[in-house]
């Protein structure tokens, strides 16, 4: 493949970044947004496990605690997860489908530069007199309209932040419909395009349904509405419903395109096709048709008519089945492969199997009468971290491994990765899953203090995110490392890869398809 | 799948279900450790506890079966060991079995499901009605039928929050005036909320029900046996979130009707106290302990401001006219979490406090707030 001559034809230095529209550019810059994020949200997080080291208060305040409960979610969900995977849309889309470039690509330069703007505005929130938002992500009235002037920093920042979303999802909506290589039938797309279509779906969906919850919001704390005041007419349960509308795929929106990333990996490393396709497209589509229509199962106390309640518990329990699905088929997938375990295998692995758990806890706490005890305790931390960790940020870390020595040219240092992996699976499971003898013992969420026989099980959760978040240094040191030189990379990279992307020189050229690919 | 591959697998499964027997038969011990539920005192406790167990069940047998085949197939079927890789890559039989199992296994997990929830529904029948009310960051409990009614705060004191002194065995879980129902009646709850979305939970009585502001949430729950249950609150409220918790202490219905007597002659003594005209010093004691409970965890525990809070120390409010100090603590200030203690505080309550905030923390106004003046300002 010949690097095309106007290659050199773009500014260098701030302005490359800044005014570029190519999309490897702007998925380099998604994705370090999108790790310095995560720094900050995991900064925060050890801001909370140091204050539940023990009980009493040694560390913070309980108001400054429950803005770093808030803010370290809203980080990790639109600043972390979201951006990243957006990120790895970009580099990897165009590659995987033998196109040039993202379809829009000022609109891609746009979408992601919002990004650092909502960001700023989150953070500023912090040092606004009263503090940054404390009411939580989910931002329920009324408690989130006695917030200061902090609280429309970060609802100011949320629609920026949706903003951002819904256009890089028209974006690659638009790329994946309209510039796949002759012969690339929708049914022949690797899983990741199919994950991130259907995603991109969710997200135009959704997240209008956010702004308007949010503005919503924004007019009653300022301008003298009720939506959400019962005092005035309005219902506070009413913004549950709306936000939980937008929660609820805003899940599947985190894990679909990791499942797209565990159906990439997990063929390469057995040595053997991907089982079941079309029952994973089917079943990808599915989830995504019936996380429309599950969203009150994050509010069963609020008291709802038992029909409703039934209705959203058969419903939520379905998941399972189009979900059960693709794990049965990733299992499938490795039967009597040829396998080997390189560093992206043992995140995809890793990743399946810690997700799985947080399926099951899932399912648990879609039995209402079970959820009564589980709702607002412990249990449902240790269940999102286990779905939203093992699903999507262990994804993650799979596929920037995977495609880490495509896009630098240099394999990067595997005995690095492998350390990285284990010290992040062994501090995950340690911070994580006592949490779900916490809950089930009765220990509610988003406590500063807590009661004293919590305190065991609370100490190995903060001495395993320590270690969590200590391991993610290596991750940036061999992520740099690849960047800067080593073993060069073979265009194909991987002994079992097969598709577009591993047909191209690694590093890539800088537009990847000028002459469109034949697919076989 | 071949024979010796089948062979070894269910051999493999028979193991870990062994394993996971002997799991369950140690439940029991586990449960001291706090790794389950606290033991339930409720008939409705005992049918969540027993639906928790049965899916907990399924789901691990599940868990151990799919990742048991995964993990011998990470064992076997590795390429350091020479396993060349099959063709394989899709079987429609199995793929409509693994549809249809785990569709016939939700079933069988929804119907006990649905009956539980059933159950709890029911708010019908009930020998008693206790009206809970979550407040900024306590709880107020109204019997209406016994004419009782009366808050709920944290008894921890505060230097055991902030480290000073050793923490006691109920430590954040301890009120000064606990829920007290009578043992073997049908109770039912009616939850609402004053100011924000809160929840009220006693674990070992199988309820959870958010309270919220102007709407009414019923639950119902009969305590079989005496004794005293600790539970928080389990919805997000703001800052003391943490510092709401909620004891309910069943007894007998006689001890019940005694105690119930006992708080109205209470109540009633409360009420005659507040026509007289009380001293500076009477005023001050009582004022410092309403402050203590009602206004430290915002104004600070010596009046410096918590946070967003403002602070008592040379407040224009708390220095300035008396009627405009009256005003704000019994009227509040809407948006914030200053509520209207108009409807929570007696007469003697607001005076004694009011005189304490004008008297406290380096305010010195000399002013002496009566009941009476209170009473003029409803
Ligand atoms: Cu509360």
């Amino acid at each position: 493949m010949a690097t095309a001559h106007h290659d050199e034809h773009h500014p260098s230095g701030i302005m490359r970044w800044l005014t570029t529209t190519n999309h490897k550019d702007i998925g380099t810059l998604y994705l370090v947004f999108a790790f310095t994020m995560a720094l900050v949200g995991g900064l925060m997080s050890l801001v909370i496990r140091s204050e539940l080291w023990q009980p009493g208060l040694q560390v913070t305040d309980p108001h400054f605690f429950n803005q770093m409960a808030t803010v370290h979610a809203l980080v990790m969900i639109f600043g972390f997860v979201m951006p990243a995977f957006t990120g790895l849309a970009n580099w990897m889309v165009p590659m995987m489908i033998g196109a040039p470039d993202m379809a829009l690509p000022r609109l891609n330069n746009w979408s992601f530069w919002i990004l650092p703007f909502a960001a700023t505005l989150l953070m500023l929130s912090l040092f606004m007199p009263g503090g940054g938002p404390s009411g939580g992500w989910t931002i329920y009235p009324p408690l989130s309209v006695q917030g200061g002037i902090g609280t429309d920093f970060a609802l100011l920042s949320i629609h920026m932040l949706g903003m951002s979303s819904i256009l890089g999802s028209i974006n690659i909506i638009a790329t994946i419909l309209n510039m796949r290589a002759p012969g690339m039938t929708l049914m022949k797309m690797p899983m990741f395009c199919w994950g991130w279509l259907i995603t991109a779906f969710l997200l135009i969906a959704s997240m209008p349904v956010l702004a308007g919850a949010v503005t919503m919001l924004i007019t009653d704390r300022h301008f003298g509405t009720h939506f959400f005041d019962a005092a005035g007419g309005g219902d506070p349960v009413l913004f549950q419903h709306v936000f939980w509308f937008f929660g609820h795929p805003e899940v599947y929106i985190l894990v679909l395109p990791a499942f797209g990333v565990f159906s990439q990996i997990i063929p390469t490393f057995a040595r053997k096709p991907l089982f079941g396709y079309v029952s994973m497209v089917y079943a990808t589509a599915t989830i995504a048709f019936l996380s429309f229509i599950v969203w009150a199962h994050h509010m069963y106390t609020v008291g709802m008519p038992m029909g409703g309640e039934l209705f959203f518990m058969y419903a939520t329990m379905l998941i399972a089945v189009p979900t059960g699905v693709k794990i049965f088929n990733w299992v499938s997938t490795m039967w009597r492969g040829s396998m080997t375990f390189e560093t992206p295998m043992l995140w995809a692995i890793g990743g399946v199997f810690i997700f799985a758990i947080g399926g099951f806890s899932g399912l648990m706490l879609a039995i209402t009468p079970a959820d009564f005890q589980y709702h607002d305790t412990y249990f449902v931390v240790a269940h999102f971290h286990y779905v939203i960790i093992g699903g999507s940020v262990f994804a993650l870390f799979g596929a920037v491994t995977y495609w880490l020595p495509k896009w630098t040219g240099h394999m990067y240092n595997e005995t690095l990765g492998k350390w990285h992996f284990w010290l992040t699976m062994i501090g995950f499971n340690l911070t994580f899953f006592p949490q779900h003898f916490l809950g089930l013992a009765g220990m509610p969420r988003r406590i500063p203090d807590y009661a004293l026989q919590f305190t065991e099980f609370n100490q190995w959760s903060t001495v395993g995110a320590f270690l969590t978040i200590g391991a993610q240094l290596i991750f940036f040191y061999y992520a740099i490392q690849s960047m800067k030189g080593g073993v060069k990379a073979t265009d194909k990279v991987w002994e079992g890869s097969e598709g577009l992307e591993w047909t191209l020189p690694s590093p890539p050229p800088y537009h990847s398809f000028t002459v469109a690919p034949k697919v076989k | 799948m071949s024979m010796t591959h089948l062979k070894q697998f269910t051999g493999m499964m028979s193991r870990s279900l062994l394993g996971l027997s002997l799991w369950l038969v140690s439940g029991s011990v586990f449960a001291e450790y706090g790794l389950n539920f606290q033991k339930p005192v409720t008939s409705i406790g005992h049918r969540v506890l027993e639906l928790h167990n049965l899916i907990l069940l399924i789901c691990v047998v599940i868990f151990i079966v799919v990742f048991g085949v995964m993990f011998y197939s990470i064992y076997a079927h590795r390429k350091s060991k020479g396993y060349k890789a099959a063709k394989f890559h899709d079987n429609a039989k199995l793929e409509v079995v693994w549809t249809v199992i785990p569709f016939a296994i939700l079933v069988s997990m929804a119907i006990p499901s649905t009956a539980t929830l059933i159950e709890m529904d029911d708010v019908s029948k009930s020998d008693l009605t206790v009206k809970i009310t979550g407040y900024q960051w306590k709880w107020k409990y109204d019997y209406p039928d016994q004419d009782v009614s009366f808050f709920s705060t944290l008894a921890t004191p505060r230097d055991q929050i902030e480290n000073k002194t050793a923490k006691g065995k109920d430590y954040l879980l301890e009120v000064d005036n606990p829920v007290v129902l009578p043992v073997g009646k049908k109770v039912r709850f009616v939850v609402t909320a004053n100011d924000v979305i809160h929840a009220w939970w006693v674990p070992a009585l199988g309820v959870k029900k958010d309270a919220i502001p102007g709407f009414v949430n019923e639950m119902w729950a009969r305590v079989d046996e005496p004794g005293i249950y600790r539970g928080q609150c389990a919805e997000l409220c703001g800052k003391d979130h943490g510092y709401m918790p909620i004891v309910v202490q069943a007894v007998s219905q006689e001890e019940f009707d005694k105690w119930a007597a006992l708080q109205k002659d209470k109540a009633a003594a409360a009420e005659a106290s507040a026509g007289k005209t009380w001293s500076k010093d009477e005023l001050m004691e009582k004022g410092k302990k309403v402050y203590a409970s009602t206004c430290a965890a915002c104004h600070g525990a010596n009046g410096e401001g918590v946070g967003p809070f403002p602070k008592m120390t040379g407040s224009k409010i708390a220095t300035g006219p008396v009627a405009g100090h009256l005003n704000i603590v019994m009227k509040g200030k809407t948006g914030t979490a200053m509520q209207a203690f108009a409807g929570q505080l007696n007469d003697a309550d607001i005076a004694a406090v009011v005189t304490f905030e004008r008297n406290s923390f380096g305010n010195k106004t000399g002013d002496v707030v009566q009941p009476s003046q209170v009473k003029a300002a409803r």
